[in-house]
């Protein structure tokens, strides 16, 4: 044992940063076979393994690690495949620094093992060698469930019910699936077309899609019942982007992380005119957040020509919730960065173009009920920062567009919706789980709830037969 | 244009509006349901060519499919009997989503006055749909090819002078919804009116989750065109920051449609080298 912490933890190689602000391509390019068991081999592989602790859906890390080192790839993606259906996003989104590596105990003096990027390593391995296994249903019962959004919660959700046999639809407001995944990350991050595979092995395991079905508009929980489902999960995600109030909102060129994405992700804007969806970046460009959506808008408008992009967030660099990796991602590529900073108004040109924002240095006090240190403005700092376009990245809340045409579902205060530890709502044959229940979390978690839901749908339409 | 969406028109009321998209590398883009017929499952959708995908839309044929159609979104507008009689004004374009709402508020026993208007006789449409649901039904042209020579907002303030009026209903170009909102804001010494606008801004998703839609009240409330409205009280919109914001796109738009052309073009060649 006393050798293996030696050898140090394993680093994927990377485009380079003055080559990839000019492209959507990936940054990490994965490990190499070589480095992914050398990396496999310093796992200690304990009794009581901590990194397991820190999965929120339990994946038995050692395990799959030990047969990486063994080269057994197939018996690796299927252990991790028991516990997580999207390992090829999971590798690549989940912010393993405060879960599985987080607690890894090499990481208390030395390093941690690099658990993402192998569970990256060997979804990738299957899905380039095209032996991706589709996982095994059981005989149709031809009882119909329907899921409502196809975000990581739903595709987690449908696919443990296809696998229990039932006949399942998923309903989609927008024109394609994925939800976060293809509207919010960038392709760099994580490419659509890995998405796109989660999804066509959902169709492959027999669930049924409807694109541009918004629920709530189109059909009704009750018009879904009156034609036969038997249950139902939402997971609708919370997508209302929430503005600042601070004057100047109304100037062009201020916008929400939102709709900034959904134009360069969904609608491909980064390929106007070839795309029909256009897009303005400015030369300077303001992100105001500290979150991984600040960090896909500042990177993406980099990304679309953008000579200087400055991220504004008002705690310090300590608190800022992103993803470690995309931050020093982002300082690699040149992003600026002004913490304990926020603004105070947006000021605009005769057109109402936005040309400066004004902003106020902030100072930390006692903490909030988030745990965190609530950031307090100090008088007289103001000070002007010249910009042409500001995003706003400060968070989303849920969208009611479906709770409302539910009146009956029970709801918090902050318009989410109220489940149990399993997903049940106060309505029998309703469940939910992922970013409607919690508010924005993360993919991983979001997949958790899924497949509690699909286990407790199972267990009520099981009961009533 | 007539769509066959059999879902769509059961669900349907005047206000709502659908989001299309014609292409895989196509934008999205809102269109107001004009007419909808539940028992043959179709909408009515009525657009101007201003764009690429107006003209695209322009190009269809009969039996021709787009690829995506989500609706309907937005609110459909309260339907109700007034004490007295509802104005509905339907500028340019705008006469078609005035349609359904003059229509359903007559079925519900209401008096329509309504005023048409547009820049000249050509682009006048709908008139005896209009008339069949109308009282009274005044045409105005800007050139004065046909009914008065002028604005929408002249023979609205002969009306409000005369009558009393209950609601008054604007929808067209924001300019016009602009002027009638200050016809009937009781700023102009006539008695002020509840006036509702119908909003059509650059939208992508339909359904509050971009905020691309938002237009600010006088106060600087910030409202959602897609989920809060598409109709909404005239009274309270900031009209001049809309028609700002509805520009900020143009310079990409006249780009988009001359690389369509440029790829028409392209086309056209290699056909000619073919042959
Ligand atoms: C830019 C960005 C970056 C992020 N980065 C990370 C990251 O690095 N790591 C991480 O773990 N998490 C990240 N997150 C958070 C993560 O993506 C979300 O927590 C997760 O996607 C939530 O999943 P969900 O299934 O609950 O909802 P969503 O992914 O939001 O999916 C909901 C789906 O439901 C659809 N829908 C909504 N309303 C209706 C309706 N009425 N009818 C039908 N369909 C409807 C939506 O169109 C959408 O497709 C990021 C989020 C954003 C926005
Ligand atoms: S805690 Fe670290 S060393 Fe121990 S089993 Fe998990 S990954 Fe291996
Ligand atoms: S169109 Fe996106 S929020 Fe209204």
């Amino acid at each position: 044992m006393s050798d293996k912490k030696r050898v140090s933890r394993q680093r994927m190689e990377e485009q380079n940063p003055n080559v990839r602000i000019h492209n959507f391509k990936e940054v990490p390019l994965g490990f190499t076979e070589e480095q992914a068991i050398i990396e496999a081999d310093r796992c200690l592989q304990c009794a009581k393994p901590l990194c397991v602790e820190g999965c929120p859906v339990f994946i038995d890390i050692p395990e799959f690690i030990k047969h990486i080192k063994e080269k057994n790839f197939r018996e690796a993606i299927d252990t991790i495949k028991n516990f997580n259906i999207l390992p090829a996003i999971c590798g690549r989104v989940c912010p393993q620094e405060v879960q599985c590596e987080g607690k890894c105990v090499l990481g208390k003096r030395w390093e941690p093992i690099a658990i993402g990027a192998l569970e990256r390593f060997v979804a990738d391995w299957e899905r380039n060698n095209m032996i991706k296994s589709c996982p095994e249903c059981m005989p149709p019962n031809s009882i119909k469930v329907a899921v409502i959004g196809c975000g990581p919660a739903s595709i987690t959700c449908a696919a443990d019910l296809a696998k229990y046999g039932y006949d399942v639809t998923i309903f989609e407001a927008f024109h394609t699936g994925g939800g976060v995944l293809v509207y919010g990350i960038p392709e760099f991050r994580l490419p659509k077309a890995i998405v796109a595979d989660e999804i066509n092995t959902l169709t492959e395991m027999g669930v049924k899609i409807h694109y541009n079905a918004i629920i709530g508009k189109i059909y009704s929980i009750q018009d879904l019942r009156d034609m036969g489902f038997k249950a139902f999960f939402i997971g609708v995600g919370a997508g209302l982007p929430m503005f600042l109030k601070v004057p100047g909102l109304k100037l062009i060129g201020v916008l929400s992380a939102n709709e900034f994405l959904t134009r360069a992700n969904l609608m491909k804007a980064y390929s106007f005119p070839e795309y029909d969806t256009p897009i303005n970046v400015g030369k300077i460009v303001t992100v105001i957040g500290g979150g991984n959506v600040a960090l896909d808008s500042a990177r993406t408008a980099l990304r679309l020509g953008a000579n200087k992009v400055i991220i504004v967030y008002r705690r310090s660099e300590k608190e800022m919730p992103a993803r470690q990796e995309e931050y020093h991602h982002a300082k690699e590529e040149g992003i600026e960065f002004q913490f304990l900073t926020n603004p105070v108004r947006f000021i605009g040109d005769e057109n109402d173009n936005v040309i400066q924002m004004e902003c106020i240095r902030m100072e930390l006090g006692e903490p909030d009920e988030s745990g965190r240190r609530r950031p307090i403005p100090i008088e007289n700092t103001e000070f002007i920062i010249n910009t042409n376009t500001v995003i706003i990245a400060v968070g989303t809340r849920a969208n009611p567009v479906l709770t409302k045409s539910t009146s009956d579902l029970k709801l918090n205060k902050w318009g989410y919706i109220e489940t149990d530890e399993d997903g049940r709502t106060n309505i029998e044959d309703i469940f939910a789980g992922g970013d409607i229940v919690t508010g924005s979390a993360t993919v991983i978690s979001a997949m958790g709830a899924g497949r509690k839901a699909a286990i407790e749908i199972n267990k009520y339409l099981q009961n009533k037969k | 244009m007539d769509l066959e969406t059999p879902q769509i028109a059961k669900k349907a009321h005047a206000g709502n509006f659908i989001i299309i998209r014609i292409n895989e590398k196509g934008e999205r883009i809102p269109l107001t349901i004009a007419d909808y017929d539940s028992i043959l499952g179709t909408i009515t959708i009525v657009f101007q060519v201003v764009g690429k995908t107006t003209t695209l839309l322009s190009h269809l044929n009969e039996g021709d499919d787009i690829l995506d159609v989500a609706g309907p979104l937005g609110n459909a507008i309260h339907i109700k009997k007034y004490e007295n009689p509802v104005v509905v004004i339907g500028g340019g374009i705008g006469i078609a989503p005035a349609y359904p709402q003059a229509k359903e508020l007559k079925e519900a026993g209401n008096k329509i006055l309504t005023i048409i208007g547009a820049r000249t006789k050509k682009l006048l449409f709908w008139k005896d749909k209009m008339a069949s649901v109308s009282e009274e039904l005044v045409i105005c042209t800007d050139d004065g090819s046909e009914g008065i020579k002028g604005v929408v907002t002249e023979p609205l303030r002969k009306i409000i002078t005369e009558k009393k009026v209950s609601l008054v209903i604007a929808i067209g170009p924001l300019l016009m919804m602009k002027y009638v909102v200050l016809t009937t804001n009781g700023s102009s010494g006539l008695p002020k009116i509840d006036t509702m606008v119908s909003l059509n801004p650059i939208m992508i998703d339909g359904t509050g989750m971009c905020g691309g839609c938002r237009y600010l009240t006088n106060t600087g409330e910030v409202y959602f065109a897609c989920v809060d409205g598409p109709d909404v009280d005239g009274h309270t919109v900031d009209f001049d920051n809309l028609i700002k914001r509805s520009m900020r796109y143009k310079e990409q738009e006249m780009k988009s449609i001359e690389h369509y052309e440029h790829e028409c073009k392209a086309i056209e060649k290699l056909n000619k080298n073919k042959n």
